[in-house]
């Protein structure tokens, strides 16, 4: 189910947060559909809308700059908590394709890269750096450059990226995990057949 | 010259890529109803077949009510759409379910242990990310999002790279009315909720060894919010003593060949760590989170810090808001913070040692006037056990309510949850915003600490109240 990913040039959205943790990406109790769309209504939905539903004015997300925002800029730790890959849903649902952040939680980078949401590390000061340009000049455009594996910020200034090359060449071309694995069936067939007769409690039933 | 970790990883490559992610053979799957049926869907989409469906045990958990008309009707249409989805995938693909009327039904990562599924030196996933908690029998146990479930039912296999490794050694004796949740606490107080990230954990030392596997179990649990998938402990003599006997351990001459082999699942003694932790546990008292992030753990004996003391501007201003969000002053006494809510429960503890812990404490005493207490035992094993013992009755003479299992107020899925601004006193693992019900305001802290609580009405050394 993943979505291309080679180059981003959008509005980015300043959330000078850290620990932005799974259930304020997505509140538990909007987890309960059998579906993968329809999330970016409850995305940071604790924090976008006060108790009667009415938008907080002050939140990044609802600023009228920032509303065609493709980009969000966070700080560390972003995602952690649960492994709910409705987080990534709810934020490609909403129109978000790339965070920046220092640091991710390793559930939550995962779950992106499956998807198509490109999770960027870059160091802490980069990112405040990115931020208070964000915050200062609201609307804002940042690039994303996957091939180059760069960050351009609105200032020009430019930020390379590490990225795993597997995932990458993964995102620039939609390419389909499961099929790839399915090409190790082999493999995968003749370890169950050595561990079966190795360590047959391994595949005792209940 | 290996550790266990990476002994167990060894065993179970079988392919590797030129950046060094391998392929893990998994060995066991949970599955539940809430991370699951996008998986199928898309399992089916793409005409694809579950490859072992006896590897699998699905369980409804998250969202299923604790009350007992549960099995009459589930009054949200949501919810109960997502269990009859479990329920047909389960069966369409032949996967063994425990259904909400099977005495072996509970939170997921309690379930599989009772049921001897989890064993040393297995491979484990589940679509959640308390899997972790399986490491505490030595095993690689770890959380997945949705799109790797779908892989993991595909193929029986994951990609993963190697994680770096960290050993946390817990020296000592635990004191008085401190328990492994204490433990865990004050090791991620003292890491960080992301000291963890990117490692896998090796707990080790007497602390760990002279605790029971729940008490292991509730220390592997939380080492995600510490930021580690991966949390683990040797097996020993207390493995083994829990497993042998259990519906889905091996028995006979295949327990013989089982327990030699997995005497050799241990670090030898040179093995290298990338990161080594002691923690002296006869220093640790009970612990009470203040904030919103279960690093924000302190003695119950301390005070809520002030925000401005923390030279990192990022720390200060997380803090800032994390006192906003639970309405506390710095410098507050924990102990003088009154709670609405107390939640006995949760994969963290909701086993039959921590009811026992918190009867312990209620037994005699009553509820706090203007307290609602829940116990919401992890599964209807741990429930028929209590019941046997007389524990439900200690509690339900206190004043406490006495549920069916499942995951409950640890994340509000199902009707248990906190009102706005609601203050709760809870077993669970996160402290988040909002975690328990919109609003909601947490504070984690052990079974004896909650169940103390409860009966005082506020935030309490459980110690004082043992003493009399």
């Amino acid at each position: 189910m993943i979505e291309k990913f080679i180059a981003l040039k959008a509005v980015a959205i300043p959330l000078d947060r850290s620990n932005v943790d799974t259930d304020a990406i997505i509140p538990a109790r909007f987890l309960k559909t059998i579906q993968r769309t329809g999330l970016g209504k409850g995305l940071f939905h604790a924090w976008r809308y006060d108790e009667n539903g009415t938008e907080v004015p002050g939140f990044p997300l609802n600023r009228s700059a920032c509303r065609k925002g493709k980009i969000l800029v966070a700080g560390d730790n972003f995602g952690c908590g649960s492994s709910r890959e409705h987080a990534v849903w709810a934020l490609m649902d909403y129109g978000i394709r790339c965070v920046i952040a220092p640091s991710f939680s390793d559930i939550f980078y995962a779950n992106g890269l499956k998807n198509g949401l490109l999770p960027v590390r870059l160091a802490s000061r980069e990112v405040r750096g990115l931020i208070a340009l964000l915050e200062s000049s609201p609307g804002s455009e940042i690039a994303v450059d996957l091939p180059a594996q760069t960050v351009t910020g609105p200032d020009g200034a430019a930020h390379p990226f590490d990225i795993g090359s597997f995932p990458k060449e993964c995102l620039l071309k939609g390419l389909d995990e499961i099929a790839l694995t399915i090409g190790h069936e082999q493999d995968i067939a003749r370890y169950e057949r050595e561990w079966k007769a190795k360590a047959p409690w391994l595949f005792l039933d209940l | 010259m290996a550790t266990i970790f990476r002994k167990i990883w060894d065993r179970h490559v079988v392919a590797e890529r030129d950046d060094g992610t391998c392929l893990l053979y998994v060995d066991r799957h949970l599955i539940h109803e809430v991370t699951s049926p996008q998986a199928f869907e898309a399992l089916r989409l793409a005409g694809r077949k579950v490859r072992r469906p006896l590897s699998l045990l699905a369980v409804p958990d998250h969202n299923v009510p604790t009350s007992p008309d549960r099995l009459e009707h589930i009054e949200d249409p949501d919810s109960r759409k997502q269990i009859e989805t479990l329920r047909e995938n389960a069966r369409s693909a032949g996967i063994t379910l425990f259904d909400i009327d099977d005495v072996r039904q509970g939170i997921v990562h309690i379930i599989g242990p009772e049921n001897g599924l989890i064993l040393p030196g297995i491979t484990a996933v589940c679509g959640d990310s308390h899997t972790a908690t399986l490491g505490a029998f030595g095993a690689i146990a770890f959380g997945i999002g949705t799109s790797e479930v779908e892989h993991v039912l595909a193929t029986q296999a994951i990609w993963q790279k190697r994680p770096r490794e960290m050993r946390i050694e817990v020296a000592g004796d635990l004191g008085f009315g401190v328990t492994a949740k204490d433990v865990i606490l004050a090791v991620i107080a003292k890491i960080g909720a992301a000291g963890g990230t990117g490692y896998a954990i090796e707990f080790a030392g007497d602390g760990i060894r002279r605790m029971s596997m729940e008490g292991r179990m509730t220390v592997c649990n939380m080492t995600i919010e510490a930021g580690a998938r991966f949390g683990l402990v040797a097996p020993d003599g207390t493995t083994l003593s829990y497993l042998e006997g259990r519906p889905a351990a091996p028995g006979g001459a295949q327990w013989e060949s089982a327990t030699a082999d997995w005497r050799t699942l241990r670090s030898d003694a040179s093995s290298r760590f990338d990161r080594e932790e002691t923690i002296d546990a006869s220093r640790v008292d009970p612990q009470v989170t203040w904030g919103t992030s279960p690093e924000d753990a302190l003695p119950v004996t301390g005070v809520v810090p002030d925000p401005s003391d923390h030279p990192d501007p990022a720390v200060r201003a997380r803090r800032e808001r994390a006192l906003r969000y639970m309405d506390l002053a710095p410098g507050t006494r924990l102990t003088d913070i009154p709670v609405d809510k107390v939640f006995i429960g949760s994969c963290t503890n909701a086993r039959i040692e921590d009811l026992r812990l918190a009867a312990g404490v209620a037994r005699g005493r009553k509820v706090a006037d203007g307290v609602t207490a829940l116990v919401v035992p992890g599964s209807g094993l741990v429930k028929r056990q209590a019941e046997r013992e007389g524990i439900d009755r200690i509690f339900t003479e206190a004043g406490f309510q006495w549920r069916l299992p499942g995951c409950s107020m640890c994340l509000g899925m199902n009707p248990d949850r906190l009102k706005p601004g609601e203050r709760c006193a809870s077993t669970s693992n996160r402290n988040f915003e909002g975690r328990q019900g919109p609003g909601g305001r947490t504070h984690l802290m052990s079974p004896m600490m909650a169940a103390a609580a409860a009966v005082t009405g506020r935030i309490t050394d459980v110690r004082e109240v043992l003493k009399g």
